[in-house]
């Protein structure tokens, strides 16, 4: 079936596979023998998905973050949990639609889900915000945070949000407090925390629920500091410059894997976690279930030890050569 | 040539320049456009003496301001950028580095050091905005880090000094990550009931009021600093209108329950001490390990 979300890049797919319809149609119709130019077809339009899916620039992969047929975080508790019940408030100010939350079990494993959500319609996308958390979002999450705590329970945080909301209310309500508190609380959160960016990771937004022991990313998805948009936004003063902007920002899966941001990779069936949810869900779940596993077996002090290295070690810097040193700069003022 | 042995030549250039500079010139008091003379200025805390305004200062006057005789022990100067993402704009990260370092005669956004505030030992981590506008990257981050690291060796009270538009694109999600770094680190010094003082001044935006400039013990400000987490021109095209008059300004913020105090500068030294002294718990308070 053709869909209405299809991107430039995708359409010579969707063109042969118009042409392949048309082809059985005929056939069904008129009961020529087309087995051998149909399964030709197919053939080529395997090669192609191929072709295209695993030569992605960095743009289209923010494109297929943001598609808007890919599933998003209440659809992935749905699939992977045997049983899921949604929480909600952040017991001061109100319920965030675009933060959600809640307990589920998956086998005889209870585990705390949070997770920013996007609406799939207009009228949903308003109703959550477009995934853009307001301080009580940040603060929902983390009073779930600390139930999973007190009973001992992992914490699973998917991100998938084009941003913290830049409200004015979301100013009055400490937005930027309400980030930092969670980065610290996160930090110290003395059970097992798995982050897993699932559309867009952006920003302070994303990284206010994204302090994990194992960071992942799905393969179509995008992690920076700022949009391409915003970055283009800001550095070439023109909204043209996304493309570049991406390609700059190396905000890939991929990148951040290489520049030891992530622990690790979930790959996405061809095209994109939309093209076939199962397949997604199940890889979600394994990774959760294993890294539940592999966490448990570390004793908490030395966990949340490793958690504040790991985040303690990132960065790119180095020291300037030993000359420097032995000239004194700027330093040091002796009256 | 590495850019940043080009970097060291700039500096020590620089470096030259600004010890020729004369005394008793003249600044214009943003505010008011009243003509302040810089001896006087100085004296009076960078403050405007007509209308109050704080000026804004970076870290060579803060730690002038704020260690005893201007003595302090720099730490982490040491550390410089990488180009992590070979990141290219309008130009090339590493070139604009240079051309920042030579403007200013600073290698980074920040500079941390270790000295005495009325005779208690204090380790200060201070932001200069004329950096790339105070942005944060991993010099940033680290020299943050290596600071909490010898206020915990030394059982001294922390304090950083936040003046930033934020988050440093050219690094990416490096930079991004710094937030977590810093707020990682923080509990550390928080285990080991060290106190931490975050004064925010003007403006401090973006990813570093989403991380530790609110993450003190006690958050304090200088009056009238611009202080959110998106910037106001954001906030105004979001909502479309207009924002009420001294929106995100600090006795604003002080409203909303997101300051503990808000300090003019010419008193900031004495109330940070006692702030300290008040706050250190007997055991963290134990004689400081001598250098
Ligand atoms: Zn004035």
């Amino acid at each position: 079936m053709l869909s209405n979300n299809i991107f430039d890049f995708e359409r010579p797919i969707f063109e042969l596979e118009n042409r392949l319809n048309e082809m059985r149609a005929i056939a069904e119709d008129s009961g020529v023998e087309m087995e051998t130019a149909t399964s030709e077809l197919e053939k080529k339009i395997h090669d192609l998905r191929i072709n295209i899916y695993k030569n992605l620039s960095r743009w289209q992969r923010v494109q297929i973050s943001r598609h808007p047929e890919r599933p998003y975080s209440l659809d992935y508790i749905a699939a992977i949990t045997d049983e899921f019940i949604e929480l909600f408030g952040d017991r001061n100010f109100g319920d965030d639609k675009a933060m959600i939350g809640g307990i589920g079990r998956i086998g005889n494993q209870s585990m705390m889900f949070i997770g920013q959500q996007k609406g799939r319609t207009t009228k949903l996308r308003q109703f959550r915000n477009f995934g853009m958390p307001n301080p009580e979002g940040y603060r929902k999450a983390l009073r779930l945070m600390k139930i999973a705590e007190k009973f001992g329970m992992p914490i699973v945080a998917l991100i998938d949000t084009p941003g913290a909301y830049p409200g004015l209310e979301a100013e009055e309500r400490g937005q930027g407090e309400a980030i930092a508190r969670n980065l610290l609380e996160m930090a110290r959160m003395n059970t097992q925390i798995i982050c897993i960016v699932i559309g867009e990771g952006a920003s302070g937004g994303a990284l206010g629920i994204g302090i994990g022991d194992r960071v992942h990313m799905m393969e179509n998805t995008w992690y920076s500091v700022i949009s391409p948009e915003s970055c283009s936004s800001i550095l070439w003063r023109s909204w043209e410059n996304k493309e570049q902007a991406a390609e700059a920002l190396k905000l890939t899966a991929e990148d951040n894997l290489k520049l030891g941001i992530i622990d690790g990779i979930i790959e996405e069936p061809l095209g994109g976690a939309h093209k076939d949810p199962a397949i997604a869900y199940q890889n979600v779940k394994e990774k959760i279930l294993a890294d539940i596993e592999e966490l448990s077996q570390i004793s908490l002090p030395d966990l949340i030890d490793a958690r504040v290295e790991k985040f303690s070690a990132m960065g790119s810097t180095r020291l300037m050569e030993e000359e420097w040193e032995e000239e004194p700069l700027t330093l040091v003022n002796k009256p | 040539m590495s850019w940043f042995k080009r970097v060291k030549e700039n500096i020590l250039t620089k470096t030259e320049e600004k010890n020729n500079t004369p005394d008793g010139l003249w600044t214009k008091c943003p505010n008011c456009k009243k003509a302040l003379n810089s001896r006087e200025l100085k004296k009076n805390a960078y403050v405007c003496m007509h209308c109050e305004h704080h000026l804004r200062i970076g870290s060579e006057e803060y730690f002038e301001l704020l260690f005893d005789d201007n003595q302090f022990r720099e730490i982490g100067e040491n550390i410089i950028s990488g180009d992590p993402l070979s990141f290219v704009d309008t130009k090339k990260y590493p070139d604009r580095l240079i051309e920042t370092v030579s403007k200013t005669g600073l290698t980074d956004a920040l500079r941390s050091a270790v000295g005495e505030i009325n005779g208690m030992p204090l380790v200060i981590s201070c932001m200069d905005f004329r950096f790339i506008g105070g942005s944060m990257g991993s010099v940033v981050g680290e020299r943050i880090a290596v600071a909490i690291d010898e206020a915990i060796r030394i059982k001294a009270p922390f304090m950083i000094i936040s003046k930033s538009g934020g988050a440093r694109m050219m690094e990416g999600a490096l930079s991004l990550m710094q937030m977590a770094k810093i707020s990682a680190k923080l509990t550390r010094l928080a285990a080991a009931k060290l106190p931490y003082i975050s004064l925010l001044t003007d403006p401090t935006t973006g990813g570093v009021t989403a991380s530790f400039a609110m993450l003190g013990d006690f958050n304090i400000a200088e009056p009238n600093s611009l202080i959110g987490f998106a910037g106001p021109r954001v906030i105004k095209e979001t909502i479309g209108r207009d924002l009420p008059e001294g929106f995100q300004r600090s006795e604003f913020v002080l409203e909303h329950g997101f300051l503990d105090y808000i300090v003019d500068r010419k008193e900031l030294k004495d109330k940070l001490a006692s702030s300290f002294r008040m706050l250190l718990t007997p055991e963290a308070a134990a004689p400081a390990v001598k250098e």
